[in-house]
């Protein structure tokens, strides 16, 4: 494709659209997954199975006053929400959902999208230093630390990919992985690289994920029963919002990672009709385990979460970066 | 955890936890001074919900003061009523017909159960998991639903009466309760497989906020609290009184004394509960549920007068003076919690912020019932 001004904003209106939709739609799925476990019906009044409950919290969250509070470094504290949300939207540029569909293929797509992704905790970082409160603060710094922690293993893992497909596009890295479930990442016996422990490799990179996106048992950073709503304890209306919305956008860009590194995009498992049905079923697959852990494990303390990373992920994703380097020499 | 506590005076701050905060479950104020993470010193403030239930004894005859104590303990409100009724009868010497007494203790062990239920939905929602909560609650609602049918009311029972009960039992009280109790032990096995096992949930209560022996003695701690520290103190053990003596139960104690233990004493204790309700059920004889004749007016005589009791939260003990008028001339309620809160300030001090809270939860506070 072209790279005209036309299609850039077309392209990039298109991912912001899904990015929003998605957020929005997946709190509503979260709430109604949410009360399903919890045998309870769930947000059900509004439209028909509280399909219109978004929309209508979006609205009053808008009408809302949005309050600084005195004291607070109010360009920081603007700030911090509108750089939650922009970068995760700004990912989906360069995700492709399919061989065709994707706003724009970068050949540094993974380096782009990590980068991306860094800038999440920044945000939580002025949210928590600009608001002028002991939790947020305490929360900001449990964040910044969390995040610190589990970036490390997870471009580990990620080198590990790159090193075997041999480029950092995000189509390339489908396109190897294609015809059929066998050739997938997670798995180990690959035609051509036999691997043990990619599956492990899998996991580090699915729970990175939960803790980059401060899911639940990560959720130290906005842990209610201790921070009260950690980092955006200050924050109401729109700006309070907008860090919700980042936090499912954050989700499906998770989702969308693990779907293209580890489990071939949109490949079908069996060998028919891959498109990009394939990869819609399989990221909100994953985003359903993602709500499912959620509600059902507690958390995880500070010094649990950073041993985990520390002593268990980051060996073991280094140990496997170099078994894959020494296998594919060997090979 | 196992890291090193370093504690520096020059570099604290004070957090201030509560009195609007979701951990303290209700107005309880909690100053910490922290390091860090870290908790150096804790000073707990109460008294935002006093409601002078001590004085209003003094102004109040005894039956109308007695709808005061169901209000203490939202909980488990009927442990309270019980001490109440027990020290008037003893203190003016009203014989109580054993039909009523049995049910007493069934209802009271019933509401047990429906306390504990909720504690342990609140306490592992203190540890992030939310989903328990909802399942413990459905379980309550079926107790909560028999005791409605019974005492025409769901939280603040005022069910019994001075030599008896309000109102009899029926043959579908017996029968509801009868079902529940194979429902609810499904519903344990369900809650062990789920909460108790998780890895997570081990690791954050095992060898966690420990209260050692001394402390619990030193504060007074009864329950859970210092049955989880391996001192065995039950009021229905060591002072029996009701029918208890009639049944055959046992009083769960560990001696760990970390979170862990305090939560597993309390699970045990529901199914123990359920023993004594099964065994109440059988035994449960026929006759009046109130005495030929019923006093008047209640005056006891002049005298010092003590019943504990065993509520959900603990040792609940009442002390009467009485000075032969109609109202008590002093009356002195030791609410269970009280104490065991007051642990909190001494056993917090180097711990996390997150592992004190766990502690706190697994204190099983109920705010009004400490500030009475």
């Amino acid at each position: 494709m072209k790279l005209t001004l036309l299609n850039a904003i077309i392209a990039v209106s298109i991912a912001i659209g899904f990015a929003a939709l998605n957020a929005a739609y997946l709190v509503w799925a979260e709430r109604r997954g949410a009360g399903r476990i919890q045998r309870r019906p769930g947000p059900n009044i509004n439209g028909p199975l509280g399909l219109l409950q978004p929309p209508m919290d979006g609205i009053k969250l808008m009408a809302k006053q949005l309050i600084i509070p005195g004291g607070a470094d109010k360009a920081l504290f603007v700030a911090a929400p509108v750089l939650a949300m922009a970068p995760a939207i700004m990912s989906f540029v360069t995700i492709p959902f399919s061989d065709t569909i994707i706003a724009h293929d970068l050949n540094i797509g993974v380096l782009v999208l990590f980068a991306f992704a860094s800038l999440g905790s920044i945000s939580l970082l002025f949210a928590g230093w600009s608001s002028r409160n002991k939790y947020a603060v305490m929360s900001a710094m449990r964040a910044v630390s969390q995040a610190i922690a589990y970036e490390i293993p997870m471009l580990i893992t990620v080198i590990t990919v790159v090193l075997i497909v041999g480029s950092m596009s995000l189509t390339d890295i489908v396109l190897a992985q294609k015809g059929g479930i066998w050739n997938w990442y997670v798995f180990p016996f690959r035609s051509g690289l036999f691997n043990p422990l990619m599956m492990m490799s899998f996991l580090i990179f699915f729970i990175c994920a939960l803790a980059e996106t401060n899911r639940a048992p990560f959720d130290l950073g906005e842990a209610e029963s201790e921070l009260v709503a950690g980092f955006h304890t200050e924050y109401g209306s729109m700006g309070f919002g907008l860090f919700f919305m980042g936090e499912y956008a954050n989700i499906v860009i998770g989702a969308c990672l693990t779907t293209i590194l580890f489990l071939g995009g949109w490949d079908c498992p069996f060998g028919l009709y891959p498109g990009v049905w394939w990869f819609i079923i399989k990221i909100y697959l994953i985003i359903a385990t993602i709500i499912w852990i959620r509600w059902t494990f507690p958390r995880t303390t500070i010094y649990g979460l950073l041993n985990l990373s520390w002593k268990i992920l980051i060996p073991l994703s280094l140990f496997n970066l170099l078994l894959t380097a020494g296998l594919l020499k060997v090979f | 955890m196992s890291e090193p506590i370093r504690i520096q005076a020059d570099e604290t701050f004070v957090l201030n936890v509560g009195p609007q905060h979701p951990a303290t479950h209700g107005v309880l104020r909690v100053k910490m001074e922290m390091d860090g993470e870290y908790i150096v010193t804790a000073e707990t403030v109460i008294g935002y919900i006093h409601r002078m239930h001590e004085k209003m004894a003094e102004l109040k005859t005894y039956p109308q003061y007695y709808m005061n104590l169901s209000r203490m303990d939202y909980l488990g409100a009927l442990g309270y009523c019980h001490g109440h009724v027990l020290l008037v009868e003893k203190a003016s010497g009203i014989e109580v017909p054993e039909r009523a007494e049995y049910i007493r203790a069934i209802t009271v062990e019933l509401n047990r159960i429906a306390s504990h239920l909720f504690w342990f939905g609140a306490f592992v929602m203190d540890l992030g998991g939310f989903s328990p909560l909802m399942y413990a609650l459905q379980d309550r609602e079926y107790i909560l639903d028999i005791l409605e049918r019974i005492t025409g009311s769901r939280l603040t029972y005022s069910y019994y009466r001075f030599g008896g009960l309000y109102n009899d039992v029926d043959e579908q009280f017996v029968e509801s309760t009868r079902k529940f109790i194979p429902r609810m032990r499904k519903s344990l096995k369900k809650y062990h497989r789920l909460v108790t096992g998780n890895i997570i949930f081990r690791k954050r209560l095992e060898g966690n906020a420990l209260l050692s022996r001394e402390t619990c003695r030193k504060y007074g701690a009864t329950s859970a609290v210092a049955r989880g520290s391996g001192i065995n103190y039950d009021v229905r053990k060591n002072e029996p009184y009701s029918v208890y003596p009639e049944f055959d139960f046992d009083i769960p104690v560990y001696s760990e004394g970390d979170s862990m233990a305090r939560y597993k004493v309390r699970m045990e204790e529901m199914e123990q509960s359920l023993r004594i309700i099964e065994q109440g059920l059988d035994k449960l004889p026929e006759g009046p549920i109130m005495p030929k004749k019923p006093p008047k007016i209640i005056k006891p005589p002049v005298g010092d007068y003590y019943q504990a009791v065993e509520t959900a939260r603990g040792n609940f003990g009442i002390r009467l003076i009485s000075d032969g008028t109609k109202n008590p001339y002093r009356l002195k309620l030791r609410s269970p919690t009280y104490s065991n809160m007051h642990l909190f300030d001494e056993s917090c001090r180097g711990l996390l912020i997150m592992d004190a809270l766990a502690l706190m939860g697994s204190l099983d506070l109920v705010i009004p019932e400490i500030d009475r």
